[in-house]
């Protein structure tokens, strides 16, 4: 499957997306399981809402951390993702 | 000193992470009668159920502490009429739910109410593939009820994840259960070896496979695995019996589960009542924090400081903690002994005794008659396993 700045991603069916104090991290969840996400994990993820394209959610990233160059780590991450069955794409 | 120790237990308890899954057994009635359930053999002697608001307690505390995962389980969950205002409640509170059932009372009604609480995900089990044996194996006639719970769990957009324990008597025909889980459409399929607790272990000689028949399920499901890809998951779980080394068991004691019964006991596993010496704690008394972090049950063995020779100075003692307590008590009579699955174990001959009585068909210990769960055969049994 492959991820262009036009994919737009959402969380996959059957998996939530939700912070959580206890362990200071996004987790996924689904079907008697969980997976904590690392940081940029969980801020690229938590941006899939099936409204933002890979390009928005990456300048949507850059803005947020003053950052550049985010733009492959991001369609790395998605592509890795959507092989997991975190995120669907239309 | 008090204040030393005071920093002490606060740093132990920044150490011990939060009981992040929460198994509910909200009751041990049950319509059916598996020869092996994991319910403890004495379960009819634990009759008094929590009620609805102490469910609720319970649930808010450990959500407070950082549970996130939530099953609910029995027992036959559907059995309690508040069900759905229990699953609401850990809907409301950000728990992922998880209903373990095996469908029966499972009705359209039921599971649109159950959907509208926010229920996420149903564990459906099975006994067999077929209806003489699913009605054989669990002593009731509910081979086509679960068909149809497979339908409307389905139908409610729910992903299908079936479950179906293995043992001797099944176990052949892992071929006809495969293809009932790609007929009902399941995305998750659990295979997995009878683990001897409980009912299990009162029928242990009778429900053992052989290497045989292990191998051949095995060999099966990974034909199966190659020549439908990836459309069904599919787990397949050995009984312990046959490795060398035993299991993580819970990941680790107190570390990541917490399990409350159906009278309000809260146990770092759900067979762990069995054990003796110990007073594991009950929610009507004691809050979820200080049952967690501070009650003897739970800091019994927790870590590798309570361990014995071989476990204390083996160097895979935190790969897997010891093994399983239940498991040591029951067949080396001391649950701070090694897992006796390990064949470091000086007991664990009796493990192999059990696994080579299992290669010979036929043999007195596998013709027993089996013993089916039941309230009226608890009480006669009157024994923890």
């Amino acid at each position: 499957m492959t991820v262009t700045t036009a994919s737009v991603p959402k969380i996959g069916r059957h998996f939530r997306i939700q912070w959580e104090e206890a362990q200071k991290a996004y987790v996924l969840l689904y079907p008697e399981g969980m997976v904590k996400l690392n940081q940029s994990a969980g801020e690229i993820l938590k941006r899939c809402s099936g409204e933002a394209s890979v390009a928005d959610i990456t300048a949507d990233l850059e803005q947020t951390f003053n950052a550049q160059g985010l733009q492959q780590d991001v369609i790395n991450f998605v592509e890795l993702a959507l092989q997991q069955k975190w995120v669907e794409t239309t | 000193m008090t204040d030393l120790s005071e920093a002490q237990a606060a740093q132990e308890a920044s150490t011990i992470g939060p009981p992040l899954w929460l198994l509910a057994e909200v009751t041990y009635r049950c319509p059916l009668h598996c020869v092996y359930c994991y319910n403890p053999v004495d379960f009819a002697k634990h009759e008094d159920e929590l009620t609805t608001e102490e469910w609720f307690k319970v649930l808010r505390e450990a959500r407070a502490l950082g549970s996130v995962q939530c099953g609910f389980s029995g027992g036959e969950p559907m059995l309690r009429d508040d069900l759905e205002l229990l699953v609401a409640e850990a809907h409301r509170l950000g728990y992922y739910t998880n209903l373990l059932t095996s469908g029966v009372g499972l009705n359209e009604k039921r599971i649109d109410a159950l959907k509208e609480a926010g229920l996420d995900h149903i564990q459906l089990s099975f006994q067999d593939s077929t209806r003489e044996m699913n009605d054989f194996l669990s002593s009731t006639r509910t081979f086509d009820l679960k068909r149809r719970a497979a339908d409307l769990i389905k139908s409610r957009g729910y992903p299908m994840v079936m479950n179906c324990t293995i043992h001797r008597h099944n176990i052949d025909h892992i071929e006809a259960i495969l293809q009932l889980a790609d007929d009902i459409d399941a995305e998750y399929v659990e295979l997995a070896n009878t683990q001897y607790y409980g009912w299990a272990q009162v029928n242990r000689d009778q429900l053992l496979p052989s290497r045989e028949q292990l191998e051949r399920a095995e060999r099966i499901t990974n034909e199966w695995r190659e020549k439908h890809g990836n459309k069904m998951k599919l787990f397949f779980v050995v009984p312990d019996y046959y490795e060398k080394r035993p299991k993580k068991c819970m990941n680790g004691w107190g570390n990541i589960f917490l399990t409350i019964t159906p009278d309000g006991r809260a146990l770092p596993c759900h067979t762990a009542r069995m054990l003796p010496g110990l007073e594991f704690p009950s929610v009507r008394e004691m809050g979820i924090r200080e049952v967690w972090y501070e009650s003897e049950g739970f800091n019994r063995y927790r870590g590798t400081g309570w361990m014995k020779e071989p476990c204390s100075s083996c160097p895979e003692k935190e790969k897997d903690y010891g093994g399983c307590r239940c498991q040591a008590y029951m067949i080396a009579n001391d649950p701070a002994a090694a897992d006796p699955v390990c064949d470091k174990s000086p007991f664990h001959h009796k493990i192999v005794a059990a696994v080579e009585q299992a290669q010979i068909p036929g043999n007195p210990q596998q013709v027993k008659p089996l013993i089916y769960r039941g309230p009226k055969e608890s009480l006669q049994l009157d024994r923890p396993f």
